[in-house]
Order: C-alpha cells, then structure tokens, then sequence
C-alpha cells in the first residue's frame, strides 16, 4: 500500500543517487515548498465553497449552484475573478506597509505548517519544540493585521486593527493553556511524541474530563484567534465595512482571504494533533482485533478527516453565533476562559502526576 | 459575583448555544426546509409566502360591484402620497349619496407598507401577489384600481 512517507523516501532515494548532498537538500526544499503552495490553494478552493455550502444550508439557502456540477466550481471562478482585478494602494496608505503586509500574512500561515504532521512519518519538520513553535509563531499574525491596519490610512481598518490586536493578545493565554495542558500529560513538546502518546486512546478519551474542557476552551480561542465569527470583531461588516482589509482589493485581498482559511486548517490540524491523535487511527487499549481494523483505513485519511470534521465544528459556531461585543469579548477571556483553564491546568497536572489517566 | 451565579451563568450559556446549534444542525441535514425560490427557472409553480405583498388592488365581484366607500381613509393613512381618490356624488332616490369616481394608485411611489389595507373600514382593498412591474413607461404604473362602470355593494355603508 503506497503512503506519503514511502513516497517521500523513495524520492530522497532517487534524488541522493543522482545529486549531491547540498543539491539534494536544495531540490527537496524546492519541492517542499511548492507543495506548500499547492496545498495552500488546494485549501482556499476547497474550504471557501465549503464555507459557502455550510453556511447556506444552515440558513436555509441553497448556496452557488450555478457555476459547475452542484456550483462546485464557484471557488474558482472567485478566484480568477480577483486575479484579473486591479491591486489598489490608496493615495494615503503607507505603501511599503500596506504591500507587505498580505505576505507576512501567508508567510506565518507557511510557517505554522512546518511542524504539522500530515501522515505517518510525513512531516516537514519534526523539532523537538513543535508546540512552542506554533504557539510562537501563529502570534506573529497580529503583526500583519495591526501592520495592514495602521497602513491602510483608513479609520475602519485602524479600529479593525486595534480590536484585533486586543483579542489575539488575550486569546492566546487561554489557547497556550489548554495546549498546555496536552503537554502536561504527554511529557514531551515534539509533534511526533505528542501523536506516538495516543497509540492506545486519543487524548480526549483518556485525559477524562479535564481533557475535555481543555478541548472546548482550545477551540474557543483559536476561533478568536483566527478572527472568525462569533469572534470576528477585526473585520465586523456590519459595523467596520471589512475591518482591517478594507481597503485591499484583488489579489492583496485574496491573500488576506486565503491565510484566513489556512489559518482555521491549521490550528485545526493542531487541535486534532492534540486532542485527538493527529494520524494516529481511533484505537481503543487492549482491543488488537478492533485495532488491527481501524489500522486499515491510513493515517493521511484520519489525520485529513479530524481536521475537517474540527473545520466544520467551526464553521457551524460561525453560522449560528451573533457576533460578541469587545466588553462581552474581553469578559469572556478574562473572567471565564482564563480562569477555568488555568484551574483546569492543575487538575490536569494532578491526574499526570498520579497517573489516573489510561 | 457569587460563585452561585458564576458557575449558574456558564451553564445557561452552554445550554443556549446548544439549542441553537442544534438548530442549525437540523436544517443542515433537512434540506427540505430550503426556502429559497429559484425564481426564473420555476416561473410556473412560484410557492409566494402568505403575507408577501406586490401592489394594492380592488377585489370586484362578478356583477362588476366593489365595497369602496369613497371615505378616504386610505388616502390618509398613506404616508407618502401613494393613493388619490376621487369622488362624486350619486343621486339615489332624490337624495345625494358619496360614492367613487376614481381611486388613483401610484405603483411607482408604493412602498407596500399595508397601512391602507389596516385603514379601510370596509375591506375594499386588499394587497395582490403579483410582483412583475417592469414597465418601459411609468405613467403606466399609475393605476385606477375601480373598474370602469363598477358600483358600489349593496349595504356597504
């Protein structure tokens, strides 16, 4: 049976054979990289028209239905529509800003996919702090909207901006928490440990209830930390127009577009790494026989099937939810998030100390 | 904040958020509540909701005899000006009696409000469903809703 693992091996093979090593290395990043890429617009056309889809059929719409077999093809004539558009720099904007920032934008969506582990012994990048990385690095997000905010010249962006610099700051305690209290129980800040730990039960199953919150409160603050709705206040177009990518049009825009999907794929592909076995398949102790099946189905399958099901959890609190007020935001972190967290924490640390968990 | 309450909040509002994802998760998988009408494509079996309104008419019946009074309250409770009506009077057994000539209806400056259909005392006019208007002149959507030689029903005061 072919696997991705297998598939990159026999490539390093070949490549080692036929180059030497710096070419090798070089090519390899060469090919990594447009894999990146590729998988990134495979990511923006998949998840926008099933963004469109979900959020239709729960408002009981139809959705695109024209443009190919079902309107599966709307992503695309979107995407080539704001190709062919014009990539505006308003007359006050701060130019070298206001262009750069739709590329840090996508550079820390690339970035935050290097520790993620798509499939067995399929992974970019396995450093031995992966956590810490993406929980570091995803903060850098702000940057780029506080940056497309502040250049745009526009008051609507700047509010975007400052709105969304508040929620990413608060969120990320209450995000670094519940990862936290994964680490607590694994040991170990490697992607690979982290996903080798649930050969026998994923995380939430074993980590009793505290697991369980750590989950809930997890998927709370990557929704706000990827501005999404109910949290959406950075872009708010029913009070800020479209927030901080107000004035972006064409191109600049769908950049901003994208990363905002990548984003959601990967702290999903993060929260299922965590909570629920990454690749690992669904086994349960000591059953080898059920095991042995779920063995059967591979890890990419599994890995790709948490993520969606987690995307689609998200998109269903982003079509049902009315979006928060900043005093409701700010409350909901700082008086309930944070501290049930940290509470949790401890109790989580209890059951890792005295190994109560299976 | 009593810790009472604290814990009290959390649970309504987990409990709330559930009920409307619940929702929103039955009309995900019941397609069948799909309200939208694919307007063009299904010209012919159009499903209008109930109260959908398209433009005030005169329901007249088969001898050619309207409810209308002529006593204007229609023409006053429109708030922008939608409505005219123009009266005479009738001589019935030597006596005057006030009747309508004309009841002018605006289309163009209707806004299908319904404030005239509340007004009326008698349920002369009532709101149609039809909702096609283009026309290429607009003193074409100026219409008199009372038929030509219609009168008025017998014991309609």
């Amino acid at each position: 049976m072919w696997s991705f693992s297998e598939i990159a091996n026999s490539m390093h093979e070949w490549l080692s054979k036929t180059f030497n090593p710096t070419w090798t290395l070089i090519i390899e990043m060469v090919i990594a990289g447009v894999a990146v890429i590729g998988l990134f617009a495979v990511l923006g056309l998949v998840l926008v028209i099933m963004e469109r889809k979900v959020s239709a059929w729960m408002q009981i719409r139809l959705g695109p239905n024209r443009v190919g077999p079902k309107g599966m093809l709307q992503s695309l004539a979107d995407t080539i529509k704001l190709i062919v558009k014009e990539g505006m720099t308003p007359a006050g904007a701060d130019k070298i800003l206001f262009n750069l920032a739709p590329f840090i934008a996508m550079i820390v969506a690339m970035l935050l996919l290097a520790p993620i582990a798509f499939a067995k012994d399929f992974q970019l990048w396995d450093l031995n702090i992966g956590v810490l990385y993406v929980a570091a690095v995803s903060s850098i997000m702000v940057i780029s909207i506080l940056m497309a905010g502040w250049a745009s010249n526009n008051k609507y962006s700047l509010l975007g901006a400052m709105r969304s610099g508040a929620q990413i700051v608060s969120y990320e305690l209450s995000a670094g928490l519940s990862i936290l209290a994964i680490v607590v129980l694994t040991g170990s800040l490697q992607v690979s440990d982290i996903v080798h730990s649930q050969a026998d039960g994923w995380w939430i199953f074993k980590g009793h209830i505290p697991a369980i919150i750590a989950f809930i409160t997890f998927i709370i603050a990557v929704t706000a930390e990827t501005n999404r709705a109910p949290f959406d206040l950075a872009e708010a177009e029913s009070e800020l127009t479209a927030g901080f990518h107000t004035e972006y049009s064409g191109m600049k825009f769908a950049l901003f577009f994208l990363a905002e999907y990548v984003n959601v794929f990967i702290v999903c592909a993060i929260g299922a790494t965590l909570f629920l076995g990454g690749w690992m398949p669904l086994h349960i102790g000591n059953w080898t026989g059920f095991n042995h099946a779920m063995d059967w189905i591979p890890s990419s399958i599994w890995f790709f099937g948490k993520t969606f099901f987690l995307i689609f959890v998200i998109m269903w609190f982003r079509w049902t939810f009315p979006r928060l007020r900043i005093d409701q935001l700010l409350n909901l972190e700082w008086k309930y998030l944070l501290p049930i967290s940290m509470i949790n924490l401890l109790i989580v640390t209890a059951i890792a100390i005295l190994k109560w968990h299976f | 904040m009593g810790a009472r309450k604290y814990i009290k909040d959390i649970w309504g509002a987990v409990k709330s958020l559930a009920t409307g994802m619940k929702r929103t998760m039955y009309y995900f998988f019941h397609h069948k509540e799909i309200i939208t009408q694919e307007y063009p494509d299904n010209r012919d079996t159009l499903i209008l909701p109930e109260r959908f309104k398209g433009e005030v008419v005169m329901p007249h019946d088969e001898k050619n005899e309207h409810r209308c009074t002529g006593c204007q309250a229609c023409e006053l409770a429109c708030p922008n000006g939608t409505i005219k009506v123009i009266t005479k009077f009738d001589m019935i057994d030597g006596k005057k009696k006030k009747a309508i000539d004309k009841l002018v209806y605006h289309l163009e400056l209707c806004t299908m409000c319904n404030l005239c259909i509340e007004a009326c005392p008698s349920d002369a006019i009532k709101m149609a469903q039809t909702f096609e208007h283009s026309v290429f002149d607009r003193n074409k959507l100026i219409k008199v809703l009372n038929n030509p030689g219609s009168k008025i029903m017998e014991g309609v005061e």
